[in-house]
């Protein structure tokens, strides 16, 4: 008998009736076999997307940022707007793997680790946009503060541009542990069925000699613990940061202090989206329907209704605070440039994709359908990144002298930049799905015995004993 | 590091695990470790390990993350080059706690993770004995040291009575060494001269 009682009315986590040797069988073996078509043909797309990235920025770096269309009016056009974005898309990962571990939610395990690389993949697409941004990218070490040949001048630690550099250079160094502290368990269970040379010399390395000892899996979970408590406010305090860049500003439509959890809000909301159809694609290339579930994904699913609702209400509440303040400026920004701009074709698009199109998952039946999570975790993506474009574009394009005001269209290198970011996300992510345990083999051992299908069902005869009888046979089991 | 003999014995559950190691306990062996696949609760304290203090030092770490950013911040903007920057004062305390947050945390995080690595002496390069390839599968592998008093007949079936399967005996160098997992070492001709201890 297992010291935890789940009940039999909660969905299994793990469907099909396994054992531990089972559970890494079905992980590690994608590892072991060759990839399929569809694997090579998908990093190849990536590879190319990446190579025409690559193109774009170099052509970028070589000419100088007028390559651009952004204008004095429009400083901050789709390079900024991606950034946020991505950065947006990385919390989910952290979300999953840390709040919901301190949250004791045993539906993470099944998706965690997938989560997490996401996480990192995207910060490192997010950290190149500001990056070219500054044009002269070689001077990118300016932001660091060191002791130096200018004066000593330092950096300006009021600026929030400068908390931004200190926020995701953390955020991605913190992920990155995290993700990697909780692999290396899993590299040994890959080392120890190793059948080639290589592969054990590789993942003897990866795997730092992990024995899988009693006291040293003791310091881990403790280790994983303290680290899910620092990255729960650190998920918080990025897209915080991210969202001062514009809440300190003097901009119509920027300066607003609901901006800090309506930014969280967005990046749960998008980055659950981006879980969704990463983890729909991996499951079905890797057949790991029995461990990322219909459950999982409906508990996703219900997490983006809550964070798309929350998103709602606080354009609702700019709106509000936008007639309700009196400023004509912000009464223009809102309901002249936004709503009805020449721009706000993006705002409907926003208010469509984030707004409307989630409520469907009240719907018990459309939560639990893969094909309408996958079409919606795409147009939530979309929406997000137009929420993005709306809050950057429309604030800017129309300023307070009418002389300056400009429509903005992005040039091709700046899509092209764009492109390259979703084949360097993409080709490290083909590579992970190859490489790497994509499921954490370690903790769905864990939790397999207290939720598995096999232990449910071996506990539904005692769900229908009354209670005094179920702790008897506890105690006597 | 010394060349040791060890009894091996695995286990397919852990409902059978946790049992024989009160019952090993008791008997009075030594355990030497338990090597598991996944973390089993409550196997630490079955063990009578103690408890971690890495968070302690974790704890450590933050605040000395906390007080490096304040005291670099306003020295940079008090002392070394009080600049002038739109009026704002020089000790803005709220304009220093995003920083002074995020390098708490990086602090915390880097620093424990190099103490959890350098506690369990793990890192790229580093070679222990693995006694049963499946201890990082499916099986809960039972080690016992051979001493002075304990033999290894009297440990091989001590273990088989509480329920171990495939019980062995094993020469292995206790601890870590640089090696690489793709070449076999064989202990015994790595050092003829150290006996395992007999029993």
């Amino acid at each position: 008998m297992h010291l935890k009682y789940e009940s039999t009315l909660r969905e299994p986590l793990v469907d099909g009736v396994k054992d531990y040797h089972q559970v890494t069988e079905d992980i590690i073996s994608p590892i072991e076999a060759k990839p399929g078509k569809l694997w090579y043909v998908g990093l190849v797309i990536s590879i190319c997307l990446l190579c025409f990235g690559v193109f774009s920025v170099t052509w970028e770096v070589y000419y100088g940022t007028g390559v651009w269309n952004l204008n004095k009016t429009v400083g901050w056009g789709w390079d900024i707007t991606n950034f946020v974005w991505w950065v947006g898309i990385g919390h989910a990962g952290t979300l999953i793997s840390a709040i919901l571990l301190l949250f004791r939610q045993g539906w993470r395990t099944g998706v965690n680790r997938a989560a997490e690389a996401m996480t990192i993949f995207a910060v490192m697409c997010a950290g190149q946009f500001p990056i070219f941004h500054m044009g002269r990218v070689w001077m990118g070490f300016f932001v660091l503060p060191y002791p130096n040949t200018r004066g000593p001048l330092w950096p300006n630690f009021n600026s929030p541009l400068l908390w931004d550099v200190f926020a995701i250079s953390t955020y991605f160094t913190v992920s990155l542990l995290f993700w990697y502290s909780g692999l290396i368990p899993d590299f040994a269970t890959v080392r120890d069925r190793a059948k080639t040379k290589l592969r054990k010399l590789l993942y003897g390395i990866a795997s730092f000699g992990w024995t899988g000892s009693t006291k040293h899996w003791q310091r881990h979970e403790s280790l994983s613990l303290v680290l899910a408590g620092l990255s729960t406010p650190l998920v918080l305090s990025v897209h915080t940061i991210v969202s001062f860049d514009f809440a300190t500003s003097v901009i119509p439509g920027w300066h607003t202090t609901i901006f800090p959890p309506y930014f969280v809000a967005g990046a749960i909301f998008s980055g659950f989206a981006m879980v969704q159809t990463l983890l729909i694609i991996t499951r079905k290339i890797l057949g790991l329907e029995e461990y990322i579930t219909v459950g999982h994904m409906e508990a996703m699913n219900k997490v983006i209704v809550l964070t798309g609702s929350v998103v709602g209400c606080a354009y609702l509440t700019e709106l509000f605070m936008a007639w309700y303040s009196g400023n004509p400026y912000e009464f223009a920004e809102f309901y002249k440039y936004r709503a009805a701009g020449p721009l706000g074709w993006s705002y409907w698009i926003m208010m469509s994709c984030n707004v409307i199109s989630p409520q469907i998952f009240w719907f018990r039946k459309l939560r639990r359908s893969v094909l309408v999570t996958f079409i919606m975790s795409i147009i939530v993506n979309i929406g997000m990144w137009f929420e993005r474009f709306v809050i950057i574009c429309t604030s800017l394009y129309r300023d307070y002298l009418p002389s300056s005001w400009i429509y903005y269209r992005p040039a091709w290198p700046e899509v092209g930049f764009y492109l390259g970011t979703f084949g360097l996300f993409f080709t490290c992510y083909f590579l992970f799905a190859k490489y790497f345990p994509v499921i954490a083999v370690a903790e769905i051992k864990h939790v397999l015995k207290t939720t598995g299908k096999s232990f449910k069902e071996d506990m539904e005869k005692y769900e229908e004993l009354p209670a005094e009888q179920f702790a008897h046979d506890v105690a006597h089991h | 590091m010394a060349v040791k003999k060890f009894v091996v014995g695995s286990f397919g559950d852990e409902a059978v695990l946790f049992p024989a190691v009160k019952k090993v306990r008791t008997a009075g062996y030594k355990i030497h470790d338990i090597y598991t696949p996944f973390p089993v609760h409550g196997l630490d304290h079955a063990m009578g390990l103690r408890e971690t203090s890495l968070h302690t030092a974790g704890f450590v770490y933050g605040i000395t993350g906390t007080t490096t950013a304040l005291s670099f911040m306003s020295w940079v903007f008090n002392v070394d080059w009080p600049l002038n920057i739109g009026g704002k004062p020089h000790f803005p305390l709220p304009a220093f706690i995003p920083i002074t947050f995020e390098l708490t945390v990086l602090f915390a995080a880097v620093g424990m993770v190099m103490t959890f690595c350098y506690l369990c002496q793990i890192m790229p390069g580093v070679k222990k004995h693995i006694f049963n390839p499946r201890q990082t599968d499916d099986k809960f592998v039972m080690v016992m040291e051979v001493t002075a008093r304990s033999t290894e007949q009297e440990l091989t079936s001590y273990l088989a009575s509480v329920g171990a399967e495939d019980i062995n005996t094993q020469v292995a160098e206790e601890g870590w060494w640089y090696g690489r997992f793709d070449r076999e070492e064989n202990l015994q001709e790595l050092d003829p001269a150290a006996p395992a201890v007999q029993a």
